[in-house]
């Protein structure tokens, strides 16, 4: 192991050396925004507020439910604001948000939302709505989660068994519910059976079904998907899964940003939201709950 | 990430199934194309253009089709390869032989009209003309495989889909790239790629380094 | 009884006649000049001889044994293609050593390798290269590589040497070494020579046996000083007192 590090470090430091030429050319995204955002800002604001184009950062459940193409064609034909919806993970959503890359957030992960708000990058922060998570795994559920009461215990006869279980592990709102669980249950999963996919929901819930895993999964995209999965676990508190939306300080366009936010949590937005998928799955997807933090 | 043994494990990977998918691809490949560009017979025409058409397929066309192979609903699903190393060899095989073919035939037919009289008129029966002109068109047929190379080991959308990104399993450079990015960790993405260009160096160099020394090595004798 | 007899000769490329020969006999141990204006079908004669190009029809008779040249399989070109050797206008050097280049042929022959080499060097110090042996071929003068070139066929003992046009574009210093080897050679091997050139001292210096080619037709074959005091047509005399245009 030590000869491993020690030529790890020789590969890291050929490549800092490497980076040393470009990084005094990159200006630095991560750090310090503050005071930059502001000159960002001003620069932009004549010709974006012409165009009345808005981009929402979101996590990739809700464009892959279908969510978003359901109820933002209402919002656009209503106000004349064309929303550009970038769907990644929950981590890298926060991320476009502080480098003032996205105006309006729509994410999954209360304390990453928290810390972004009081880190001073976002504003207006409001409930929108939830959905829940299941545990899904094989239909013969060789680990026995269907007779677990709570999630907690359901992973602890996962990991017992050590049944394959597909992690994210992409840092997404998903994993960090995922990783929340296994570490009220106590359990550090590791092992074989704990594969981490670092891909996206969809992918990750193919990935079980191909390898006869457990996973755990939003509502939305497991419906969304025909699998040969059945859920096994669901209805605990644990597994609610709220989403936030939040309007980015930095933004050059704060009323645009302000009417998206308004036009989730309002009246016909909750309308829509609580509507969404019942024609097509009996149920809806998402339970409107709007409200301010 | 970031321990710098996982990211070594990820670039040993990236390095393992690239260099065995050229591996297997040359041996495909290379033959492939010599015989594409040497010898006349019904269709070969055809057979060309079709190289030529496969050297431009998209990546993720070849995951996605590698995906239905390997499906566990798949026709060789039985086999249970998907998301294992093992089809991310088969996926950049796939990749790199009409690469390693198209880029051999048109290194041969270059040779071809110089040489094949003289090595005919000096006695060569058919393989051993088509092994001299070979040995004529090492120059090209390497830069090929370095071109093959620098492809496989730069592709993203099939390892993928059919490696999983699964961390310790078939996570590489390219979709621990994606990975990174998607969770904003932008500089670590950045940091990856630098080390993916560096292999690319590296592994270029050598090739350039093998050329020359075939030539050094033998004026050295004079 | 001749060596070599061509009968019913006809190239033609693209519907265009390019050589018709009804009969031409080579004798043993002679050397040949052919001689002729560009374009009169010289080198096509020496490539049809060496089973490069294939006629529309002709017969040819090699030491004896009698081939169709329009339908030859792979394996009988072979066989007789291995009994002779043919060195072009530019020499073609392959990127590797010049033992390399000499040994080729007798490598495609599968000879061991001490043979190969003795006569490798044997075939260098003909044409006084012998120092050469491990240069790389590419860089090689273009006077050199034209003797490598001529070692590489004399090395495999052929008992015809096609030569085209070897020293059209030697320096005079090349052209003498050039000369003495092929006149060793057949001093010492008694191997039957044809050789193209339009240098017509050349053919006067070498040739036992010349024949004049002139718009696809063998026009005169005469023993050479025949040739070139009483030659019997117009465009032979026409040829070689230069007045000839082409």
């Amino acid at each position: 192991m030590k000869h491993v590090s020690r030529t790890s470090f020789f590969l890291i430091l050929a490549a800092i050396l490497l980076l040393a030429g470009c990084s005094t050319a990159t200006p630095a995204p991560a750090s310090a925004p503050a005071p930059e955002t502001p000159a960002a800002s001003e620069a932009k604001p004549s010709t974006d507020s012409q165009n009345k184009e808005i981009v929402l950062a979101t996590t990739t459940s809700t464009q892959d439910s279908g969510l978003l193409d359901a109820i933002l064609p209402a919002f656009e034909s209503k106000t004349g604001i064309k929303v550009k919806v970038v769907a990644v993970g929950t981590g890298q959503a926060i991320k476009l948000g502080e480098d003032g890359n996205a105006d309006v957030l729509l994410v999954h992960s209360r304390p990453a939302e928290d810390q972004f708000v009081e880190q001073g990058f976002g504003v207006d922060a409001y409930d929108v709505m939830y959905n829940q998570f299941y545990i899904v795994g094989p239909e013969s559920d060789p680990a026995g989660v269907k007779n677990a009461k709570t999630a907690e215990e359901a992973l602890q006869k996962i990991a017992e068994k050590q049944a394959t279980f597909i992690s994210r592990g992409d840092d997404s709102g998903t994993d960090k519910k995922e990783k929340s669980i296994w570490k009220n249950a106590g359990i550090t999963p590791s092992g074989s059976w704990y594969l981490s996919s670092g891909q996206g929901m969809g992918d990750t819930l193919q990935m079980a079904d191909e390898k006869n895993a457990y996973t755990l999964t939003d509502e939305a995209t497991f419906l969304s998907r025909k699998l040969g999965l059945a859920v096994l676990m669901q209805g605990d508190k644990a597994l609610l899964n709220p989403y936030g939306i939040i309007k980015v300080k930095s933004t050059g366009k704060p009323e645009l940003a302000d009417e998206l936010i308004s036009f989730f949590v309002g009246e016909e937005g909750q309308k829509m939201i609580g509507e969404f998928g019942k024609d097509k799955y009996g149920k809806g997807l998402f339970v409107p709950d709007a409200k301010k933090r | 990430m970031g321990l710098p043994t996982e990211v070594l494990e990820v670039i040993w990977l990236s390095l393992q199934v690239t260099t065995t998918a050229v591996f297997i691809g040359a041996l495909i490949g290379i033959p492939a194309g010599a015989l594409l560009g040497l010898y006349s017979f019904p269709g070969r025409r055809l057979a060309v253009t079709i190289v030529y058409t496969l050297m431009g397929l998209p990546p993720v066309l070849i995951g996605v089709i590698v995906y239905l192979l390997l499906s566990k609903y798949g026709p060789l699903g039985s086999l249970e390869l998907l998301f294992t190393p093992e089809a991310m060899v088969i996926a950049q095989v796939v990749l790199v032989s009409p690469i390693l073919a198209g880029l051999t035939l048109s290194a041969v037919q270059a040779k071809e009209r110089t040489y094949s009289e003289t090595a005919k008129s000096l006695g060569a029966t058919p393989s051993q003309l088509v092994w001299t002109i070979v040995k004529e068109s090492r120059k090209g047929i390497w830069a090929g495989v370095a071109a093959a190379y620098g492809r496989a080991i730069s592709e993203v959308g099939a390892v993928m889909l059919v490696g999983g990104n699964i961390e310790h399993h078939t996570r590489v450079m390219t979709t621990a790239i994606i990975l990174e990015t998607r969770m904003g960790h932008y500089e670590t993405g950045l940091y990856l790629g630098l080390v993916l260009l560096l292999i690319s160096f590296v592994f270029n160099s050598f090739l350039m380094m093998g050329v020359l020394e075939q030539i050094n090595a033998k004026r050295r004798k004079m | 009884m001749p060596q070599l007899h061509l009968k019913h000769l006809h190239v033609a490329i693209e519907k265009k006649s390019i050589l018709t020969i009804e009969q031409m006999s080579l004798a043993c141990g002679k050397i040949y000049g052919i001689v002729g204006p560009s374009g009169s079908g010289k080198s096509t004669l020496l490539r049809v001889v060496n089973l490069l190009q294939k006629p529309l029809t002709g017969t040819m008779n090699y030491w004896g044994e009698e081939v169709d040249l329009a339908s030859l399989s792979h394996a009988k070109a072979l066989a007789i293609q291995r009994q002779m050797a043919f060195v072009a206008q530019q020499p073609v050097m392959f990127h590797t050593s010049v033992f390399d280049n000499v040994a080729m042929g007798l490598r495609y022959r599968k000879l061991d390798r001490k043979t190969i080499r003795e006569r490798v060097s044997e075939a260098l110090q003909l044409v006084d290269l012998a120092d050469r042996i491990h240069q790389q071929a590419a860089t090689l003068s273009g006077g050199e590589a034209q003797r490598v070139a001529l070692a590489r066929a004399i090395v495999l003992n052929p008992r015809l040497l096609l030569l085209d046009e070897p020293t059209a574009s030697l320096d005079p210093a090349n052209v003498s070494i050039f000369e003495q080897v092929i006149k060793g050679i057949h001093q010492q091997r008694g191997t039957t020579i044809m050789i193209v050139t339009h240098n017509l001292p050349q053919a006067k210096r070498l040739a036992d046996h010349c024949l004049f080619v002139h718009k696809g037709r063998i026009v005169e074959s005469a023993d050479t000083s025949t040739f070139f005091d009483q030659p019997q047509s117009q465009e032979l005399a026409d040829f070689i007192s230069g007045r000839m245009i082409y």
